[in-house]
């Protein structure tokens, strides 16, 4: 009798702790932090050749002096973080390079990387200056997609929150915007029959289609369904013509894998 | 128990991990697709025979603008400059360099070849993907070298069906009135032409009035009004053979005829006494059968493609509008609500919507509904059109529109013009004279 009071409760504890680190994500809400705005360093150009005002130029060398000995990131306050083992790297992909980046003495500004980097709020306020503005409008043009490429690269708890739910609307809008620029609808379909492709694709990265499948293939072959193969060919010519897609720069898991659902019907009846 | 329970967690950890995200692509473009026609290559034997028995120096090159031309008016189509080709046609023809024509944007091509073959033409033609670098389409006509200009039809109406889903509507004629003359003294002959306005034929001196030719299902046979003899009656004309024939013994007059769509009867409005009702005559018994019977003016009648209503405009209400009934003149309904008269409804081949002409505050209007009246649209304005037919496919109207004369009463004109459904696509067709009352014919290749 004991054996079996003591056999239920551990089962019981075992469930309840998987229940405790298992069931959050079902009622957790979702994230709303509000967007981290990230200043970028950037190099003049020869066109421009605009000089650095004397006051921007110091706080410039002033916090590549600073970079050499912390490495912040948004939620770690710099005391915490250690130089060799950074606790919260911003940029999975480029962590090496960034912890490489110290070693790096030069301090003239005007060869800074142009590579665009992360800092923290409380730096964020030291580099803002008015007379470095001219230096980003005129890069600005060039700047914009890379500062939405940026933006997109949230902190690695941010891009976990992500991963949780599908696109974002701004993702899926900008998805959407670039296929229907591409999809030529063939104006000839019955528009009284269902006239949904659905088209299932295997993205890179970089949004380029590694393999694409018609998902009601067999009914291509149908016999007076001619129409549905005219639909999903011009689909298909539609995913090759905008390829590489206008995916997301973060979270290759979640939509490497992507169902397109082609729809005709709106346009067709008007 | 505890199984269970774990399943259930396992299930939701699952769920989270492969949701397949779904996005829905609920619009497109409506621009023209762009596509290559190629000039059909050709071996210097064979040019040379067609040379001599068709007068034209390169047949290949011929037939590809016959096809270009027909695809760029259809709106649908954006043909390419041949000028920007990166790969010679008679190459393309057997293994295109798809990132060429990739290259210069084109999305579809069409590739062939001409040879002269026991006194005949062999036309073979391809159609490719280029982006998905596949062929669509593969097919050969052999015809007398005189029906050149017919496979350049045909190949445009495979094409046009493979790429945009409806039958094509390019190998087929147009009958109309060709006008010629000062208006107060025209001369008026029935015509007959291929659609895009070449082979024109006369089928009638000009000697007495003719108006409203219309095509029977075979397209062997014609129905018009003529005023022989200062009588208006509907006639019966055989195409191939020239016979005509006066259709029924009415002690009135017999106008606008239009045969129903299996060919046997024909419908139209017979006037006596100031009154007007539609009637059909069978003609294989010539037995003559009343539809209407109201003391109003019934004209203009159209089957529906399956025979079992019949569209026909009426001023029983007061104003001229447009009404459907069954076949057998029962369940007649009003279907026109909207401001100014309606008149000459048409039934679309595909059924599905009634073409009409619209006048309201002195302009004249071609327009579609649907066949319970909802949904209409204009399609175009103008000081004076009508009588819009449709093409096979349902996809375009031909109609004719004439201009105002001048204070000296010249410049007037009657010309025959297209209008697409999305009545953006208007185009002048081409006529060797004057034209009115176009009648579009079927399709002549089934």
């Amino acid at each position: 009798m004991t054996r079996n009071i003591i056999i239920s409760s551990t089962f019981h504890l075992l469930i309840i702790i998987i229940a405790t680190m298992s069931l959050p994500f079902l009622t957790k809400k979702p994230i709303d932090l509000p967007p981290i705005i990230s200043i970028d360093l950037i190099q003049i150009s020869d066109k421009t050749n605009i000089p650095f005002a004397p006051k921007a130029k110091k706080i410039i060398e002033e916090v590549k002096k600073k970079e050499e000995e912390k490495l912040v990131s948004e939620q770690a306050p710099p005391k915490k973080v250690k130089k060799e083992k950074p606790d919260i790297v911003p940029l999975p992909d480029e962590k090496i390079e960034k912890i490489k980046k110290p070693e790096d003495k030069k301090q003239n500004p005007e060869k800074i990387d142009s590579e665009i980097k992360q800092v923290s709020e409380f730096e964020k306020d030291e580099l803002f200056d008015p007379n470095n503005i001219a230096a980003l409008i005129d890069k600005s043009k060039e700047d914009i997609a890379e500062k939405v490429y940026e933006k997109n690269k949230l902190t690695q708890d941010q891009d976990k929150s992500i991963n949780v739910v599908g696109l974002s609307l701004s993702e899926e809008d900008a998805l959407k915007a670039q296929i229907f620029g591409c999809w030529s609808i063939p104006l000839g379909l019955p528009y009284n029959e269902n006239l949904l492709v659905r088209i299932k694709l295997n993205l890179k990265p970089d949004g380029t289609v590694i393999r694409s499948e018609i998902l009601d293939h067999a009914r291509m072959n149908k016999p007076g369904q001619g129409f549905y193969k005219v639909l999903a060919e011009s689909a298909l010519r539609a995913i090759q013509l905008c390829q590489p897609l206008r995916v997301p720069s973060t979270g290759y898991e979640r939509w490497k894998d992507l169902q397109l659902n082609f729809d005709a019907r709106e346009m067709l009846e008007g | 128990m505890i199984f269970r329970y774990l399943l259930i967690l396992i299930f939701f950890l699952q769920l989270k991990a492969f949701a397949l995200i779904e996005v829905d692509i609920t619009r497109g473009n409506l621009n023209p697709l762009p596509i290559a026609v190629t000039p059909l290559s050709i071996d210097e034997d064979s040019k040379l025979n067609f040379k001599e028995l068709l007068k034209e120096d390169d047949i290949g090159s011929e037939i590809s603008i016959v096809i270009e031309n027909n695809l760029r008016k259809t709106g649908l189509f954006n043909p390419l400059n041949k000028d920007s080709f990166l790969q010679k046609s008679d190459i393309a023809h057997l293994k295109p360099r798809f990132e060429d024509w990739a290259l210069i944007k084109a999305q579809a091509m069409i590739t062939g070849k001409v040879t002269f073959v026991e006194e005949k033409l062999r036309v073979e033609f391809r159609l490719w993907d280029i982006l998905a670098g596949k062929e669509m389409m593969a097919l050969a006509f052999t015809t007398v070298p005189n029906n050149w200009r017919r496979v350049g039809h045909i190949i445009t109406d495979k094409v046009y069906q493979r790429l945009t889903g409806e039958k094509g509507y390019f190998d087929t004629r147009i009958i109309y009135v060709a006008e010629e003359g000062p208006k107060t003294k025209r001369i008026k002959k029935l015509a007959i032409m291929d659609q895009d306005g070449f082979n024109t034929k006369y089928l009638t001196l000009g000697n007495e009035l003719v108006l409203t030719p219309r095509f029977n299902p075979t397209n062997q046979m014609v129905t018009y009004l003529s005023y022989f003899r200062n009588l208006p009656r509907v006639y019966l004309l055989d195409i191939e053979t020239g016979v005509q024939e006066v259709v029924g013994d009415f002690p009135g007059m017999t106008f606008a005829p239009r045969f129903s769509p299996d060919g046997k009867k024909i419908i139209m409005s017979f006037a006596m006494d100031g009154n007007s009702d539609i009637y059909t005559m069978d003609l294989e018994n010539r037995v003559v059968e009343r539809i209407t019977n109201h003391p109003s003016i019934d004209t203009s009648p159209s089957f529906s493609p399956n025979g079992k209503y019949i569209c026909f405009n009426s001023d029983r209400s007061g104003y001229q509008q447009i009404y459907i009934m069954k076949s057998d003149g029962s369940n007649v309904k009003r279907i026109s609500f909207g401001k100014g008269l309606y008149g000459t409804p048409v039934w679309s081949p595909r059924g599905d919507l009634i073409a009409f002409t619209k006048l309201h505050k002195g302009k004249f209007y071609i327009g579609v509904m649907r066949t319970d009246g909802k949904g209409e649209r204009l399609l175009t304005e103008n000081f004076y059109q009508e009588a819009p037919s449709w093409s096979p496919n349902g996809r375009v109207l031909i109609f004719y529109r004439e201009t105002k004369t001048d204070a000296k009463g010249e410049g007037f004109s009657a010309k025959l013009w297209s209008i697409d459904l999305t009545g953006y696509n208007e185009r002048l067709v081409d006529t060797e004279t004057d034209a009115s009352d176009p009648s579009w014919s079927s399709l002549l290749s089934k």
